[in-house]
């Protein structure tokens, strides 16, 4: 095979795996206060941003990282890291779609988002997140109408700063732990949504992010708030390009939901999980937490992970308001040398409070997958309840599953139920498939469609389709 | 601290008539127990109770010294009746009496092991600190095809003689091939506020069978940790109960090393607390073979400013296919200051398994009293069968019926 086949075979393996040229701004490499001036300024960001960020640079410097996780990886030296990468066309920055740089919009085709037509299609708006900066938010017109806010974070801080100041840091403040208070420190950009009371957001919300150039660290932000009695999903999906290093993705979303609200946040992750050798590919470090602060609010996190090397994450909801409402559906395949330690925690304050959580995790070739997971009964919470499911199915023995989750009940009025089991595809089912006339590889694609069926089934439409063929595709090669 | 624990220790080795060698051995474990110190927080597996704020708070310092040179007297009164059994009486931290009149004596062999204390590969300062201060290590070897006629009881018990605040006892038990032992630790107090630290090594060799139940029933002021290491060879059992009521905090742990292939771990624990008791429990099962098995089942009663916390760990080796592994925790709380933690954890790494674990707290369900009560019992009468229709279900996991006996006319449970 000569190299160009080699390419292609590499291609097929990870079909996102292709980097664009364009040419990029960098800020200098490493990390101290000029470089986050640096951001900053680029971004012609007020002075209480600056201020945001440099209290949290202070505190970062007195944090430790931290290493309790089951994935071990090898020290990341942060100041090797480029924490501003943006495409050069950007710096004017343009006023609608058709000025955008062809070559990037030539990018989103690829990953399969054409902005415009898909867009216009699916009635989905789309923020998409390049390296660090947002390139271009769809739909914009339509969303005005009912005056819902769906820009990128720094437009945001310039246009809406009321909104942005009074809830920004509210649900992961900038002492919070090492990756989040790096992440207020250096973001660059992210989503930002406001939904206004009463308003039911008539389309999808949705924001694609992208690591293109080499040694950059992501740090994105999102802010979505949803007022009184409003609804929104919002979908977030992420890939990268292949390169033999490994790179840091340290996000913050930030929900909050006031009274009556809801908020259903679905991700479907796929960044690169480095070659069948466990070489290079994205560590995932994200937090992500909600709030359910008004009365008989509710907030729902689905995920579907299957890319990363490492994923490290545990999407939250405080649920402060009364009868307000946590849920978390979680599928996260690990297949080669990938790693994951993912689960979340449930932290009732309020009384008659409500968290489901049911988490699937598949692990096949040598990779180690972790349930981690907090249910936490506040003394006050009178009446609350919990259910919490977790599976796993093994694929090999080559491979680990482990499920720790930690179960506080402090209120007698409360109930917590939690049940998990570990198994493997069994012989039986795979040859009735068979006999049936699949072929193993899809007989094991319909039977882990089936396990995460409960998981699938939340997901808007348009991303169920792409989860089942995105679980299909992470577990080739991994039976027989 | 510190210092107290170098003047006692000093005063202790003046007083034994050991070699040199084992004192460095003994001054090595101090010293490493005076860098770690107790367990705190910080630590995973001290999360949920931290022992050395429950010592500050309970006990305040420590002191360690007691004469081991001079005998205590034995009170018969605390002895179990209704049961014939042999003993091992320990009293304030010296083994008064080892007495297996019910036995064929050359079936079981008892060495006095100076000097060969009982370590593990994990860290844990507290047996730093009993190897440091235990006065003696006792072997209790049961010889081949030997199954004791009846069980043996240690009696824990503390006196107003004790001088200490800190007893350590230290036992190594070895079964060899198809050999059975039932094993009763009975907890007498008579004293307060004692930390006592036992740590108990289990040598299963192939169709052995061990039965151990823990027996601390008698509302006391003393703080307890129990260590349990068992290691199990081809087919043998262990099988554990824990009634953990009686004193202000007690943690029971138990590691099991399932080493050979059907060889089966059981692990059944009941907690019955009332005001400002803390209690845990934490199991660690090793399965590292193929065709091993375990199971635990922890059921908690809760009252008032009670808490239990219940850490259960089920580990698969890559090796270990065909592991069949089960837990359960449940808790009643009855109160709204009682408060129940839990960590049930899988590690698994081997695919071909059958592992799941649950776990589930709540109040009492109303409609089951409300049920009770339209037949004519009380609110009262209605709690009390619930909670005991609860508890039993563990009592039942015990399989020695005479034993089963004892332990629910301890508890005061009705069939």
């Amino acid at each position: 095979m000569d190299t160009r086949e080699k390419d292609i075979e590499k291609l097929k393996d990870y079909k996102y795996g292709f980097t664009t040229d364009i040419e990029n701004i960098k800020a200098p490499k490493g990390l101290n206060e000029d470089i986050i001036r640096f951001i900053s300024n680029i971004k012609k960001e007020p002075q209480w941003m600056l201020d945001f960020r440099l209290k949290a640079y202070e505190r970062l410097k007195l944090l430790k990282e931290p290493n309790w996780q089951k994935p071990k990886y090898p020290k990341i030296d942060y100041q090797d890291l480029y924490y501003y990468s943006a495409p050069k066309s950007m710096n004017d920055k343009p006023k609608s779609l058709d000025e955008l740089d062809p070559k990037l919009l030539e990018t989103y085709k690829k990953l399969g988002i054409p902005l415009q037509e898909q867009a216009r299609l699916n009635g989905i708006a789309v923020d998409a997140v390049f390296d660090s900066v947002s390139v271009a938010t769809t739909f914009k017109g339509e969303l005005t109408k009912h005056g819902i806010i769906f820009c990128s974070m720094s437009e945001a801080i310039k246009k809406y700063p009321e909104l942005v100041k009074k809830y920004l840091g509210t649900v992961i403040p900038v002492t919070d732990h090492f990756f989040a208070t790096l992440n207020s420190a250096v973001f660059t950009d992210g989503s930002f949504v406001y939904i206004p009371e009463g308003v039911k957001c008539p389309m999808e919300l949705s924001t694609y992010f992208r690591i293109n150039a080499s040694q950059t660290g992501q740090f994105e932000r999102t802010l979505i708030i949803a007022d009184k009695g409003s609804y929104v999903s919002y979908l977030e999906g992420c890939t990268a390009p292949m390169r033999d290093e490994n790179q840091l993705h340290a996000a913050n979303v930030e929900l909050i939901a006031l009274d009556d609200a809801e908020i259903k946040y679905s991700t479907v992750q796929n960044w690169y999980p480095g070659d069948e050798n466990g070489k290079g590919g994205i560590y995932n470090f994200v937090t992500k937490r909600g709030l359910c602060k008004g009365k008989n609010s509710k907030i729902s996190w689905t995920q579907v992970e299957t890319g990363s090397a490492i994923t490290w994450k545990y999407p939250s909801c405080i649920l402060k308001g009364d009868n307000s409402i946590g849920e978390f559906y979680s599928i996260a395949i690990t297949n080669n040398h990938q790693k994951a330690d993912t689960g979340t925690k449930m932290i009732h304050l309020g009384k008659n409070t409500k968290s489901k959580i049911i988490s699937k995790g598949i692990s096949a070739g040598f990779s180690d997958m972790t349930y981690r997971g907090l249910v936490d009964i506040n003394s006050k919470a009178k009446n609350s309840s919990n259910y919490t499911q977790c599976d796993s199915l093994l694929m090999g023995n080559k491979c680990g599953a482990h499920t720790v989750p930690y179960i506080k009940n402090k209120n007698f009025d409360s109930n917590i139920a939690h049940e998990a089991t570990t198994s493997k595809i069994s012989e039986e089912q795979l040859h009735y498939c068979q006999q049936r006339g699949l072929n193993p590889e899809e007989a094991v694609g319909l039977i882990v469609n089936g396990f995460c069926k409960e998981v699938l089934q939340q997901l808007p439409m348009e991303f169920a389709v792409e989860a089942q063929k995105l679980v299909g595709i992470s577990l080739e090669g991994s039976v027989g | 601290m510190n210092e107290q624990l170098q003047l006692d220790f000093d005063k202790i080795i003046k007083t034994l008539k050991i070699s040199e060698k084992e004192i460095q051995l003994k001054k090595s474990f101090l010293k490493k127990f005076i860098e770690n110190g107790f367990p705190n927080r910080k630590q995973e597996d001290w999360k949920f109770l931290d022992i050395s704020q429950i010592i500050k708070k309970n006990i305040g310092e420590l002191s360690f010294f007691n004469d081991y040179s001079l005998p205590n007297k034995i009170d018969p009164s605390i002895f179990v009746d209704g049961l014939e059994h042999n003993k091992i009486i320990f009293i304030n931290g010296r083994i008064e009496k080892i007495d297996f009149n019910y036995e064929d004596r050359n079936q079981i062999e008892i060495n006095d092991e100076i000097g060969k204390n009982i370590t593990f590969d994990y860290e844990n300062s507290l047996i730093d600190l009993n190897n440091a201060f235990t006065n003696k290590v006792y072997k209790i070897l049961i010889k081949k095809n030997y199954s004791l006629k009846k069980p043996l009881i240690i009696y824990h018990s503390t006196n107003n003689k004790i001088k200490s605040k800190n007893v350590n006892l230290s036992l190594n038990f070895e079964l060899e091939e198809n050999s059975c032992l039932r094993l009763i630790d009975y907890f007498s107090d008579n004293t307060d506020k004692n930390f006592v630290n036992i740590l108990y090594n289990f040598n299963l060799k192939k169709y052995s069978i061990l039965k151990n139940y823990k027996l601390d029933k008698f509302r006391n002021n003393n703080l307890k940790y129990s260590f349990n290491n068992i290691e199990q060879d081809d087919n043998s059992i262990s099988e554990t109960f824990i009634l953990s009521a009686g004193s202000d905090y007690f943690k029971n742990e138990v590691n099991c090393n399932l080493n050979g292939e059907y060889s089966s771990a059981f692990i059944n624990g009941i907690f019955s607390l009332k005001e400002n008791q803390q209690h845990e429990i934490r199991s660690t099962i090793n399965h590292l073979v193929e065709n091993t098995k375990s199971y635990q089942l922890i059921k908690s009663v809760l009252g008032k400013n009670s808490k239990s916390a219940y850490q259960g760990r089920i580990f698969v080796d890559s090796k270990a296919q065909k592991t069949d592994g089960y837990q359960l925790s449940k808790a009643i709380l009855l109160d709204e200051t009682s408060e129940f933690n839990a960590k049930p954890e899988l590690e698994i790494y081997a695919d071909d398994v059958k592992c799941s674990h649950g776990s589930a707290s709540g109040s009492l369900n109303e409609n089951s009293i409300f049920y009770l009560m339209s037949r004519g019992l009380n609110y009262q009468q209605s709690k009390e069968l619930l909670i005991n229709g609860f508890l039993l279900d563990v009592v039942e996991k015990i399989t020695d019926p005479e034993i089963r006996n004892l332990v629910k006319n301890i508890i005061g449970l009705k069939e």
